[in-house]
């Protein structure tokens, strides 16, 4: 998988080194196959230029304009303090920080957040990586259609997605009419409103990140050392436990990262099956800036869910490169 | 050939089911005759799709959410082409931490990008305008058409762009009649895929956008929040399928499995 582009997932940026290396092989690639002097090689870097930074330089402007500024204006907002009839006042202070790590209604909503989304990263993990598995053996036509199922939701909204599971886990939703039909539940299961709901709705809605993760992890994996396990009298359990699931670890962790990345920063899923009552970080942040106004305080919320999530995008991609080095070189 | 043995297929079918149900279940509700949620047991109607054109508010927000797809997208590909061929064929200082620039916003979460616009736009005066809706979207679909683009970019033989230039094409004229035609697949599905996900967009929008011009996954969103009625499953449908109209015309254009897999047919 050597040049992969993926379509949303915002640890690809961080795995995003083994991107450009893979392009630049491809280059370097061509290149030593059609020594031909007709294609010259990419410009010399010693040559300084001033075109490549005339080619990107809309693109510099509009990030750095309308990127970086507002989360530098933001960060400088949380240190800012609010009062109900002062309104926000220009002081410099940590006091939203330290509001938000020290009470016990702010812990309750973080911890309910990382709750969720760790939970959310092993159903995923433990649902995809079989299912990406599967796919793997599947044959030609009916590989395609399966990974198009998977895969396409992807790009259909999440308020239209969790819709769906707001009219099938109601209390007479099909979920609960089926349970009762089968008689395994005597009255209706709670799910609206509560976290099990909201765990299964956000399942639905990233399990394709890990399924995509592990996919594109056991593309690398060279089948005849499978067949050759066999052909050493390996049992198939054996070849799974000790051949392939050691190699589609950093898929498995990668994907998880993503997964749980996005989880722990999802919106519009808790906010309609978790309601108003059931609130993670993401839709206090909401209720702080669009119901009780104080901005400063919400801008905390949300530096320390971006800060939380950049350390764990790169920290854990670093543990995973550097664990698994051999795999990917 | 398939080596799968039946408890794989059985796995597979609920993982599929799973998959699909609540999409299902949405387009089927929009069918019922019935003015309440229910599924559509009693004969289909399409009197929900209708009632979608008795809501004005509706209909508006679909309308700038065209408009906004269409204007955000367009301008991410005039940003994101002169970028990819730059990343894609120059060595130069600083060229790592550029392509980490024009991807980081796939790294902030949009809640966090949400109220960082809603504060910027708020100081600068753009506040609940169309323009700030753009630039913000502008933002977030940067990287899908910049990765699709580079992706041609950096798969394009250069040589006709050398036979051309050696044969007195001026720059603009070889960028214009060679390097473009070559790189069009990768622009047009980098568009199509930046219009996907600014149409589909919620979360960062719903800080933005104002009562008067805002999308329709927010004001589904706001809508969803007070009440659910077969209405919103029928607007729902209706996203659900131009998504996949959308999504057809990426295969023909670029191939799903090779736009979501990132990888060549086989």
């Amino acid at each position: 998988m050597k040049g992969k582009m993926t379509v949303t997932s915002p640890a690809h940026v961080a795995s995003n080194k083994t991107t450009v290396v893979g392009a630049e092989q491809a280059k370097g690639g061509t290149r030593g196959a059609k020594p031909s002097p007709a294609s010259p090689p990419i410009r010399p870097s010693r040559q300084w230029s001033w075109i490549p930074y005339l080619l990107s330089l809309p693109g510099i402007a509009v990030c750095a304009a309308f990127l970086l500024v507002p989360l530098a204006a933001t960060a400088l907002l949380s240190l800012n303090s609010f009062s109900f009839y002062g309104g926000i006042a220009d002081v410099w202070k940590l006091d939203n920080y330290i509001d938000t790590l020290t009470d016990s209604y702010f812990h309750e909503i973080f911890l309910r957040t990382f709750r969720i989304a760790a939970l959310v990263t092993l159903s995923c993990a433990a649902l995809g990586t079989p299912q990406a598995y599967i796919l793997r053996r599947m044959g030609a036509p009916w590989r395609s259609l399966c990974l198009l199922i998977v895969l396409g939701p992807l790009l259909i909204s999440v308020v239209s997605r969790t819709l769906g599971w707001a009219l099938l886990l109601g209390p007479t939703g099909l979920v609960n009419q089926g349970l009762l039909a089968l008689g395994l539940v005597s009255q209706p299961v709670e799910f609206m409103y509560t976290e099990t709901g909201v765990v299964i709705a956000l399942v639905h809605v990233l399990v394709p990140f890990m399924v995509l993760s592990v996919w594109a992890s056991l593309q690398r994996l060279d089948p005849q050392v499978e067949n050759a396990a066999l052909s050493l009298g390996a049992s198939p359990t054996t070849v799974l436990r000790r051949i392939v699931f050691p190699q589609i670890m950093p898929g498995i962790l990668s994907g998880s990262i993503i997964v749980f990345a996005l989880a722990a920063s999802a919106f519009a899923t808790p906010a309609i099956i978790g309601g108003r009552r059931l609130k993670v970080a993401a839709t206090l942040t909401y209720d702080e800036f669009l119901n009780t106004l104080n901005w400063p305080l919400g801008a905390a919320v949300a530096m320390l869910l971006l800060v939380a999530n950049i350390v764990i995008i790169v920290g854990c991609n670093r543990l995973v490169e550097r664990r698994y080095k051999q795999v990917f070189e | 050939m398939n080596r799968n043995g039946p408890l794989a297929l059985i796995f597979t079918a609920l993982f599929l089911m799973f998959l699909l149900a609540p999409l299902l279940v949405v387009c089927a509700v929009a069918f019922t005759s019935q003015g309440y949620l229910s599924l559509p047991t009693e004969g289909l109607s399409l009197r929900w799709f209708r009632a979608i054109g008795d809501n004005p508010e509706f209909v508006r927000a679909f309308k700038d959410s065209l408009l906004l797809g269409t204007v955000s997208s367009t301008f991410a590909v005039l940003v994101a082409v002169p970028a990819a061929l730059a990343i894609a064929r120059h060595r130069f200082f600083g060229r790592e931490a550029m392509q980490a620039l024009f991807l980081s916003p796939l790294m902030v979460p949009h809640i966090v990008l949400g109220i960082a616009f809603l504060r910027f736009f708020t100081m600068i005066g753009l506040g609940g305008t169309f323009a700030g809706l753009v630039l913000s979207h502008v933002i977030i679909i940067l990287p899908f058409a910049l990765r699709l683009i580079l992706a041609a970019s950096t798969g394009m033989d250069r040589a006709v762009e050398n036979a051309a230039a050696s044969l007195g094409a001026s720059s603009w004229t070889c960028f214009r009649r060679v390097t473009l035609p070559l790189i069009l697949p990768g622009v047009a599905s980098g568009w199509v895929l930046a219009f996907i996900n600014s149409f589909d967009e919620v979360t960062m929008t719903v800080f933005i956008a104002s009562p008067e011009t805002t999308t329709l996954p927010v004001r589904l969103f706001l809508y969803i929040q007070d009440n659910i009625d077969p209405l919103v499953a029928a607007v729902s449908t209706v996203l659900i399928f131009l998504t996949v109209a959308a999504m057809l015309v990426l295969d023909r254009l670029y191939g799903l499995e090779r736009l979501l897999v990132g990888r060549g047919r086989e």
